[in-house]
């Protein structure tokens, strides 16, 4: 009884913390953001009339003197250069398609996959149905983009294991100049890639850091946007490897 | 006037209890809950994702398909799933009644699905839904310009009644139908109407009477709309 007293008087001493943290401003659709000539309108906003108003539903944000709205929720729309992580849905006679959680198309030609592919060969001995893939996007087009595993770092993957979350919720993950990522990998000694289409494969060498390390990144999406979040992760992580 | 006091006791301005939820579906890109009082309606938004058959793909933005229906067990009677006539005039009307706030023009050749069922129908049912559909894609990350409010004004034996239910809806005055029911909706910020649908008869000046009705008790959709995504985290 005194135990389940205690975990209740910490959940509420939580929760007070969070009332406590400095919240960015939640706008909806429509709302008017900033009116006169103070504000210049950046992402996700447009100017109507004397008003600049959201369009779509996020956190507001004003950086000098533009206002932006950073989205809290909406699917991957894939832009050159980014690292994704797919899965491979089919295979043609030239390539392989791929599932990158977006709306679009993703494909890779053989002439994009690294080491040679004598002719004739069975392709599905590269790249199975069913396969995770790192791979870069370097094209889009109008039905859809290319990728390329050719670089370091782009390849199947074999072993630990991938979760999905919300694209619009990756740089939190990534945290500035990687350091929300870089912490988790230090704390749980894994290796962590996190695509931009929101697919991150997590490797450790035992299965329960790679759980922890899971652990923490939803962490993260549930709280994302809270004041001091990578303390709070590295906190949570401390705690738990005790 | 013979309509003096309203079935539930309200008063003519009055709309019936509302509440909002946001993010009722978890496996769905964004959905929402709306009741008035008895009619209650849930709204999932799922894309942009990719449209099949391909005719149908606009390469200049994407498109939208509203899909409606009441569940079998929201009405007295058991309702026969699955589209009918009723069913699919209120999905075209309610996906033109969202059109105007949506642009999909960041996304050509895909398609956004919005589904609406009704779990408890007590009369503006398709208002209902358009308010649940309006949140829910908003909640889904969709580009909007503004958000859209329903409401249902009927001409009610000489009164205009904000709200109506379905005893309301089926007044009679010996032995004749005296009511006229209207569907509304406007895009909440720039005060547009977007949908208005009549049945039954009335005048022009009534008509104005009923839009101006609408146009506060949308204000107030607005704010429980607002207050709902405002909620989530």
């Amino acid at each position: 009884m005194e135990k389940d007293k205690q975990t209740m008087e910490e959940s509420t001493e939580n929760s007070k913390i969070i009332v406590e943290e400095k919240k960015r401003e939640l706008v909806v659709p429509g709302e008017i953001v900033s009116s006169g000539s103070a504000f210049l309108p950046g992402e996700n906003t447009q100017k109507e009339g004397d008003e600049i108003i959201a369009t779509r539903f996020g956190l507001l944000d004003k950086e000098g003197r533009l206002v932006k709205v950073i989205p809290l929720s909406g699917i991957y729309l894939p832009r050159m250069g980014n690292i994704v992580i797919g899965k491979v849905e089919d295979i043609t006679f030239n390539g392989w398609l791929m599932n990158i959680n977006s709306p679009y198309k993703a494909f890779l030609p053989i002439s994009e996959c690294q080491g040679f592919i004598r002719k004739g060969e069975d392709l599905s001995t590269i790249f199975a149905i069913g396969d995770m893939v790192i791979a870069q996007v370097i094209a889009v087009k109008a039905k859809g983009v290319d990728l390329t595993t050719r670089d370091r770092g782009l390849h199947k993957i074999d072993n630990g294991l991938t979760m999905t979350i919300n694209s619009s919720k990756v740089p939190r993950v990534i945290g500035k100049q990687g350091s929300m990522v870089s912490m988790i990998k230090q704390e749980t000694g894994c290796n962590i890639v996190v695509g931009q289409n929101g697919v991150v494969w997590i490797r450790g060498d035992e299965i329960e850091k790679e759980l922890l390390a899971k652990e923490a990144i939803n962490l993260i999406t549930e709280k994302s946007f809270t004041d001091g979040l990578t303390d709070k992760v590295q906190a949570f992580l401390e705690s738990k490897r005790k | 006037m013979t309509y003096t006091k309203r079935f539930d006791g309200r008063k003519f301005d009055e709309m019936r209890e509302i509440e909002a939820k946001v993010g009722v579906i978890p496996r769905a890109d964004g959905s929402a809950y709306f009741a008035f009082g008895d009619t209650k309606a849930i709204a999932a938004v799922y894309g942009p994702r990719p449209l099949h058959p391909v005719f149908l793909q606009n390469p200049e933005k994407g498109i939208i398909r509203v899909y409606y229906d009441m569940l079998s067990f929201s009405v007295n009677e058991r309702k026969k799933p699955g589209p009918a006539r009723r069913s699919m005039e209120i999905s075209y009307v309610t996906k033109k009644a969202l059109e105007p706030i949506i642009n999909l023009s960041a996304f050509p050749n895909t398609v956004t699905d919005v589904f609406i069922n009704v779990i408890q129908a007590n009369a503006s049912t398709r208002c209902a839904g358009i308010n649940a559909a309006s949140m829910a894609l908003a909640q889904a990350g969709i580009p909007m310009t503004d958000l859209v409010g329903a409401v249902s004004v009927g001409f009610v034996g000489g009164a205009i009644a904000t709200d109506v239910i379905k005893e309301e809806e089926d007044y009679e005055e010996d032995g004749e139908k005296m009511v006229s029911d209207i569907a509304m909706a406007f895009l909440l910020r720039s005060q547009k109407l977007s949908l208005l649908q009549l049945d039954g008869k009335i005048d022009s000046e009534n008509l104005k009477k009923a839009i101006e009705a609408a146009k506060k008790a949308c204000a107030k959709i607005y704010e429980v709309q607002k207050k709902a995504l405002k909620e989530t985290k």
